[in-house]
């Protein structure tokens, strides 16, 4: 059985193959390369399973290793290469199994988009990309596909390049990203100097006995900045949420299984080097937990399917980093599992909404979907009741690993504001679900379940998010924890008093929720009215986006059009200059040269004279 | 085979195209165009055919000529190849054949065109190869006469006249030359007479231990003549507007190659003969270097017509470049060799493409155009190949010369080199704002009537597009050539440390 390990390299480079394919020949064919493109991505799917029953029958602690030449010199050595150990293992399943979701439900999504074939390339070299990332076994690879990912969320955000908001939105994710990952570049040249090596391993030996651990702050300071930006955590944030200009299908596999689970798998990666230095780990739990409560603040007062989806997505993320800083690597992980299962199912069904509905994403003019769209409500009720964290679902217990490691660890305050977030997840999402689907029901228009080839996906993915979170629960004695485990990790047995909290919390949220918005206690309308300035702050995003164009305009582009002057007229201004001068100085004496031969005989007796009065001058000097 | 000059045919063939373009009458345009195409072709293959030839394990100046030319000054004809010659030599050819296909609806003069342009392509190729100082200057001198000719007669005139323009590249080429010709002289005198005898050979001239005052005096001449070539800050001003007016073949020709002299002259000439000197100079070069980086990128936001943006994007990369020499290292070094490769083929790509939309709508201003890639998919394609490679995306070729340039230069100039490495974040705004106001957004009836890449046209993107890819996912192909030169380089002038300057 080794050898399905030895060709897992296959798992990134058939979707890749797929990508070539379709670019190079096949885009002539839509359905042609539709085909090629999910069936790579099939069998990369097939083999990961294959792969990870190899790691899993070996037991915890085993990793293979190999490598090939890429970029190598002395001093510098970049290899191409594969790690598969319990962690990779799980991702690859993850993404491969969402991005096989995905595809397939594409296939009715998309139907009939005159760019079905660019759109199933750029699908294809997306989950390529994402699979690279996490086979890769050293730093510099995982850059590579790192920016590669990004290249691709750029792409496909910006498919329907037609719509400006779509070309923004991808100019936006793509820069925002660039951010980051100056950043995460420089961490990495930092590594590269001052260790020799990238690769995981040889760091991970040398890292704990470093003599100099104050080098290793900015090191982990700066390997921060790349989930900061590509997982979206504050105050490079504001990419995710527009990044649903894309087709939904491409929101669920960014919002769950590719791009933003990227950055919290790069922290998995790179414990060893982070949970070396606590400043930076508490650190990245304070950002983690801001993230969180920011963003579910936000999701609140959302009028958008999408958005409040995307804001979702937002605090959770903010709870898988919050899990990392707080030493519960375990939990984050697993939480990044059972997320990308149910949010990819609720970014799908709501797809399955705009779909039916031609594109409305307005909550409030929606409603009455449950009896039209059963299979649609139904697994999107299902998907938010594992995200808001209801008992056996799966958000229930990798939500309650992360709180339990941030209570356990001593972090009582993130604690607090975990259970808070759960709280406010449980209201918004059944805020959603109350209106869009239980609602009053506003339009009159015909609206019809989508196809099978749409609801089949919906439906595994709701089986998955009900089962997937028993891996890591008691029940199962928490064989999760047994496998993706690092030094360093805390582990805690579970808290009876801790599940019972939270699940409260969430019952609470559901409840409040039914009363506005289903029985209609107070009306949503009076809230808003009275708070209407705290209303406009967190519904406008607290005016981060606004800050940012207003600092671009006034740094960004002033700044540019300074030096551009500066160009014109002080560089080029002296270079034109000295023309000038060379010009009419030519222009200036070119009067002595009349032609009239008395001037040049004058000119002539006039020098003669000088040299006479020079010589006559030194010959007096020299006696004297 | 062993003896056959095949650096000389490589060379002279193009001269020969247009030698035979000349005898031509001018009617017959297509015969014109396939003799440039035949021999630039011919060239391409006689340089890849040395790629495949060279012998990395043995290193060195390879597939040498030499042919005793002037004896009382020491100079041959003497050519030869090694690691860091090699991969400009291919990109001169890749790029001379690109261009040629590239300008194939030229309409007007086509005979004097074609017959230029070829002169331009052998000039170039044989700075890259000559291994005697005399005929490296030579060639240098040989390329400003064709552009000057091909600006004024067949450029553009927008910000700037064609006229202007043409002026402007030409003189900065020539006051650039005049300072190292003075360098090259006194290279020649005093290694006369530390030798004993004349020589204008450049391995022989680097065995002379050169005093270290006279090296830091001729090394300043020499960064200052080259650094005008490599367009660095602030001596890049002719880089932008000569762009801006030069016909499309001359804007990718010299972008792609000409500009590299400068680099490879600062490693070739400057280095090799002048390490103490160059090694005094660096830190001043590398806060030029950041100079170009930051400040042409910045400008670069604000420039609305697409060939002033490669313009200044590409004073922008030589910052790279000029950075990666500047910290003096094997590592920097291939670096810097790597991204001269890269930035040729992007930015004749990017100028090609340019030049396919120009030729057609008359207009390069960002604002009047949008939502092209609904109308010209593959110019679509081109455009987006040249704009990712341009911000250094990984896949592309030049990530692996910006990556690499990172690395080296990190450990001589941290506060630099991270002030340096913020131009990924500067490149990207401006590349994908251009890309996105060029190709993305509604669809503009007015444009309708463009014709997408087809034919003849797809010749620059397949082979230019084709180095990028191939260089950039396999970057051991041209990497492992590039060590084996600088690395045998860096032994010859041997260990040292940079700075001294300030």
């Amino acid at each position: 059985m080794q050898d399905i390990l030895s060709i897992s390299w296959l798992i990134p480079v058939l979707p890749f193959l797929a990508f070539g394919a379709i670019g190079l020949w096949l885009h002539r064919w839509p359905q042609v390369s539709a085909g090629v493109s999910v069936s790579a991505i099939g069998i990369s799917f097939l083999l990961s399973l294959l792969v990870a029953l190899e790691v899993f029958s070996q037991g915890p602690g085993q990793v293979f290793q190999v490598s090939v030449r890429w970029l190598e010199m002395p001093g510098l050595k970049v290899d191409m290469g594969i790690l598969v150990d319990p962690l990779a293992a799980v991702m690859l399943i993850v993404v491969t199994a969402v991005a096989l979701l995905v595809q397939v439900y594409s296939l009715g999504y998309m139907e009939g988009d005159p760019g079905l074939a660019s759109y199933f390339s750029y699908q294809s070299i997306f989950a390529g990309s994402m699979l690279g990332l996490v086979i890769a076994n050293n730093f510099g690879q995982i850059f590579v596909f790192w920016e590669l990912v990004g290249m691709c969320s750029y792409l496909l955000i910006g498919f329907w390049f037609g719509r400006p908001s779509a070309r923004d939105a991808a100019i936006k994710a793509f820069v925002t990203n660039r951010i980051g990952d100056f950043g995460f570049l420089l961490g990495i040249l930092f590594l590269a100097i001052i260790f020799g090596t990238l690769n995981y391993s040889e760091l991970a030996a040398r890292i704990p006995n470093y003599h100099n651990p104050a080098v290793l702050l900015p090191i982990s300071i700066l390997l921060f900045f790349g989930p900061v930006g590509k997982s979206a955590q504050f105050p490079l944030h504001v990419w995710l949420p527009d990044a649903m200009e894309g087709p939904t299908p491409v929101s669920a596999l960014i919002h769950a299984a590719t791009m933003v689970a990227a950055g919290v798998y790069l922290i998995a990666r790179a414990f060893f080097i982070f949970s070396q230095v606590p400043q930076v780990m508490l650190l990245i739990a304070a950002v983690g937990g801001f993230t969180a409560l920011f963003a579910a603040t936000i999701a609140l007062v959302q009028n958008d399917i999408k958005r409040i989806l995307a804001y979702s997505t937002l605090s959770q993320l903010g709870y898988m980093v919050m899990a990392m800083g707080v030493g519960a690597m375990t939990a984050g992980i697993f939480h990044l599992m059972t997320h990308a299962f149910f949010k990819s199912l609720l970014f799908l069904a709501a797809g399955s909404v705009i779909h039916a509905l031609q594109g409305e994403q307005d909550i409030w003019k929606m409603g009455g979907l449950s009896q039209k769209m059963p299979v649609t409500t139904w697994t999107f009720v299902i998907g938010a009741l594992a995200l808001a964290g209801i008992p056996p679902l799966a958000g229930f217990w990798s939500k309650d690993e992360i709180l339990m490691g941030a209570y356990a660890g001593g972090y009582l305050g993130l604690y607090l504001l975990g259970s808070l977030v759960a709280f406010m997840t449980a209201f918004y999402m059944f805020r959603l679900i109350f209106t869009a689907f239980f609602g009053a029901g506003a339009g009159g228009q015909p609206v019809h379940e989508s196809p099978p080839v749409m609801t089949g996906p919906l439906i595994i993915l709701a089986f998955l998010s009900v089962v997937a979170g028993l891996l890591g629960s008691p029940l199962t004695n928490n064989v999760f924890a047994h496998y993706i485990t690092a030094p360093g990790v805390a582990h805690h047995a579970a808290s009876p008093a801790i599940m019972l909290t939270s699940s409260l919390l969430s019952l609470a949220g559901i409840w409040l929720a039914w009363l506005i918005y289903q029985k209609q206690v107070v009306r949503a309308e009076d809230l808003r009215r009275r708070w209407a300035w705290l209303y406009g702050l967190i519904y406008n995003k607290f005016y981060i986006d606004e800050l940012y164009a207003w600092l671009r305009r006034v740094v960004v582009d002033a700044g540019a059009r300074a030096l551009e002057w500066v160009d014109l007229k002080i560089i080029n201004g002296v270079v034109n200059g000295l023309a000038y001068l060379t010009g009419s100085s030519g222009r200036a004496l070119r009067y002595t040269v009349t032609g009239q031969v008395q001037a040049y005989a004058a000119w002539v007796v006039l020098g003669v004279v000088i040299l006479l009065l020079f010589a006559l001058m030194a010959a007096i000097a020299a006696m004297v | 085979m062993s003896d056959f000059p095949i650096l000389s045919a490589a060379l002279l063939l193009p001269i020969l195209g247009a030698l035979l373009i000349m005898i031509l009458p001018p009617r017959q345009e297509s015969s014109i165009r396939a003799v440039a195409a035949v021999s630039t072709l011919a060239s391409l293959l006689l340089s890849l055919g040395v790629c495949f030839g060279y012998d990395q394990a043995k290193g060195g100046m390879q597939f040498v000529e030499s042919i005793p030319w002037v004896r009382d000054l020491g100079v041959s004809y003497a050519l030869g190849v090694d690691g860091i010659s090699l991969p400009l030599l291919l990109l001169t050819n890749l790029i001379g054949f690109s261009a040629v296909y590239a300008s194939w609806h030229t309409e007007e003069r086509v005979k004097e065109f074609f017959a230029l342009l070829l002169l331009l392509i052998s000039g170039v190729m044989g700075t890259f190869v000559a291994t005697d100082l005399f005929i490296f200057f030579l060639f240098y001198e040989v390329v400003v006469i064709p552009i000057y000719l091909l600006v004024i007669m067949f450029g553009s005139s927008k910000r700037v006249t064609k006229e202007y323009a043409g002026m402007k590249l030409t003189i900065y080429l020539l006051i650039g030359s005049a300072f190292l010709l003075v360098g090259l002289i006194a290279l020649f005198v005093k290694g006369q007479a530390l030798l004993g005898f004349p020589s204008m050979d450049i391995g022989t001239l680097a065995g002379v231990d050169f005093p270290v005052t006279f090296q830091i005096f001729i090394y300043c001449l020499m960064a200052f003549g080259f650094g005008t070539l490599l367009s660095m800050f602030p001596f890049h001003a002719w880089s932008p507007d000569g762009y801006a007016g030069a016909p499309t073949a001359v804007s990718m020709i010299h972008a792609g190659v000409l500009k590299k002299i400068g680099g490879y002259g600062l490693i070739r000439i400057g280095l090799l003969l002048l390490p103490a000197g160059a090694r005094y100079v660096a830190p001043l070069i590398a806060i030029l270097a950041l100079g170009n980086v930051v400040y042409a990128g910045i400008i670069c936001l604000n420039q609305r017509d697409l060939k002033y943006i490669v313009g200044y994007s590409s004073v922008s990369h030589m910052g790279y470049v000029l950075l990666g020499i500047a910290s003096v290292n094997l590592i920097s070094i291939n670096g810097a060799v790597m991204m001269m490769f890269a930035h040729g083929v992007m930015a004749a790509l990017f100028f090609a493409m340019i030049g396919h939309l120009y030729q057609q709508s008359h207009t390069r201003n960002v604002g009047d155009f949008g939502g092209l890639a609904h109308q010209m998919p593959r110019l679509a394609v081109g455009f987006m190949l040249a704009g990712l490679a341009s911000l250094g995306l990984p896949g592309t070729v030049n990530f692996i010369g910006e990556f690499t340039i990172f690395v080296g230069a990190f450990g001589v100039y941290n506060l630099l080199t991270i002030l340096a490495i913020s131009g990924i974040v500067i490149t990207a705004v401006y590349i994908l704002r251009t890309l996105g106001g060029v190709l993305f957004g509604p669809r503009r009836s007015e444009w309708d009537h463009l014709q997408d890449l087809r034919g003849v046209d797809l010749v620059p993107l397949l082979v230019l597009g084709g180095a990028i890819l191939v260089g950039g996912i396999l970057p051991f192909t041209i990497m492992d050539l590039i060590n084996s030169g600088v690395g045998q380089l860096l032994v010859q002038i041997g260990p040292g440390s940079v700075g001294g300057i300030f």
